[in-house]
């Protein structure tokens, strides 16, 4: 194991950030040359909808999955962690962005009753503010402005967005489905294993 | 986009469309489409009916690429790759409860003793989207009024087939199976309601609900039942499948209404399917459209506590 994550570590340092960048776009890429290709279906707004916010919560759960990992196997991807929340923050805007113009197309009347009135579409919103400022302070200024401290506190507001992002993708659905179900899951053994670390913590630290 | 019940037949669809129509129906003819022969086709003779919408229908690709047929899977498209393992002949329905004639009825017997008309309905999801759709079929009323409906039933209860080897998904339990749905008698027998058969003048796609499944178009799409093997006449209110889900969400009336908000989102507007990328969306209408056909069985009652 250690061999493994040794070769891992090895790897990522060799790899610059920019690749997960790259990496990160490629899906909204492939979606919007599906999209002028007409291989979206008869309903490519709701693909598009649908598919930028899914892929913004895999990259949610690709964020906080970096400190469990390196707990658990010794993995260390800290180094990217700002490039999958960034590209996160990005998928969840073009969602976002996808639902007000193309699918409610701005009738604010309509927009306003769903943030306040239909729970599901008010956690959508909830985890979105939350993500932008994290996205906004995702920048070396923003960390040494704020100090290291308060910047890290800022950040933990992560462990309230990937719960929202999982809870409205479990609400949008009709029924039980499984998909959103198994995503859910995830983010909460992660939530969880996060938990466990920080009382591992403190208790280490108090001895 | 206004239903014109006033005028006369030629009216009801432009003529070039009703022309391709039929071109459509003599090819699929020719080629030997359809294996209950031309029994779920329109004839090409027949006048365009009076409850048809002159709103230009959506393509055979999107009305059959674009489904909610859970049993199938739960992605819009998955029906369609999913449903050709179902077996659609020989097919049979089960009749019972308040009927004079109860019994196993084969769906060419059904078919050999109805009307077969083309119904170009609006059909509105529950999720807010729509479609124009040109069915095949036969008004529910004439396989009621053959089965002799007795005087002590009130309501109509469909079930879908339940075959888990066939329909996958039934092996998990995103709803408890079969699906099931209900109208009132009234509601039943209204000459909006059909039995559909076939779309665009052939047989009816397995991701439609083949072989016959129910129409009900003033109603959320989750109310035409597909592929239905068991017809019950009751005197009870019959449990139907999304109200047994979440009865908070869908109740049993379901009647298009744009001013009675599903809990989760508005049902003030829609987006019609197959308008492209950047189409707009339209105002929902009360009962779809057709509320000069049906609004007089709602009379009195509140339409968002019987929602």
């Amino acid at each position: 194991m250690q061999q493994v994550s040794q070769t891992c570590n090895g790897l990522c340092r060799a790899i610059p950030v920019w690749v997960v960048y790259l990496l990160g776009f490629a899906p909204f890429v492939w979606l919007l040359i599906q999209l002028f290709t007409y291989q979206l279906g008869v309903d490519p707004v709701k693909v598009l909808e649908h598919e930028f916010g899914k892929v913004g919560l895999q990259f949610i759960v690709g964020g906080i999955v970096i400190t469990p990992l390196r707990n658990w196997t010794g993995i260390n991807l800290l180094k990217f962690r700002r490039a999958i929340g960034v590209l996160a923050f990005f998928y969840v805007l073009a969602h976002l962005l996808v639902w007000l113009v193309l699918d409610i197309q701005l009738l604010w009347g309509e927009i306003l009753t769903d943030i306040f009135k239909r729970p599901y579409i008010t956690i959508g919103m909830f985890g979105f503010l939350i993500m932008a400022p994290l996205a906004l302070t995702s920048n070396n200024t923003s960390v040494k402005k704020m100090g290291a401290m308060s910047w890290r506190k800022l950040h933990k507001l992560t462990y309230l967005a990937a719960p929202a992002a999982a809870i409205h993708y479990v609400m949008v659905v009709k029924g039980w489905q499984i998909e959103p179900l198994i995503y859910l899951a995830i983010v909460g053994v992660l939530l969880i294993a996060r938990i466990k670390l920080k009382q591992r913590n403190r208790s280490a630290a108090r001895v | 986009m206004r239903f014109k019940p006033d005028l006369t037949w030629a009216d009801v669809t432009p003529k070039a469309d009703f022309l391709n129509r039929r071109q459509l129906m003599k090819g699929a003819a020719a080629m030997g489409i359809g294996s209950i022969g031309g029994a779920t086709m329109a004839s090409a003779n027949a006048p365009a009916s009076i409850y048809s919408t002159d709103e230009e229908p959506n393509t055979l690709e999107e009305i059959s690429s674009y489904n909610n047929f859970y049993e199938f899977g739960t992605g819009k498209d998955e029906p369609a790759e999913h449903a050709y393992r179902l077996t659609t002949s020989p097919w049979t329905v089960e009749i019972d409860g308040l009927v004079d004639n109860p019994g196993m009825y084969d769906l060419n017997d059904i078919l050999s003793q109805v009307t077969i008309e083309e119904r170009i309905y609006r059909f509105r999801c529950v999720e807010a989207w729509s479609m124009v759709v040109p069915w095949n079929g036969f008004e529910l009323r004439q396989l009621l009024e053959r089965v002799g409906v007795q005087s002590s039933a009130k309501y109509v209860a469909f079930e879908t087939l339940v075959r888990p080897d066939e329909m996958l998904w039934q092996n998990y339990d995103i709803l408890e199976w079969p699906y099931r749905e209900g109208l009132r008698l009234d509601e039943a027998m209204n000459p909006l309601t059909i039995m559909a058969t076939g779309l665009y003048g052939e047989e009816l796609p397995k991701q439609n609900g083949a072989p016959m499944r129910l129409v009900v178009p003033w109603k959320y799409g989750f109310k035409s039942i597909k592929s239905i093997v068991k017809i019950s006449l009751t005197e009870e209110e019959p449990e139907t499948s999304w109200n047994m889900q979440n009865a908070r969400e869908y109740g049993f009336y379901s009647n298009v209404n744009p001013e009675v908000s599903h809990p989760r989102w508005s049902q003030a507007s829609e987006r019609r399917i197959g308008g492209g990328f950047f189409a707009t969306r339209q105002p929902t209408q009360m009962f779809n459209g057709y509320e000069q056909y049906v609004a007089s069985m709602y009379d009195g009652m509140d339409l968002s506590e019987n929602f």
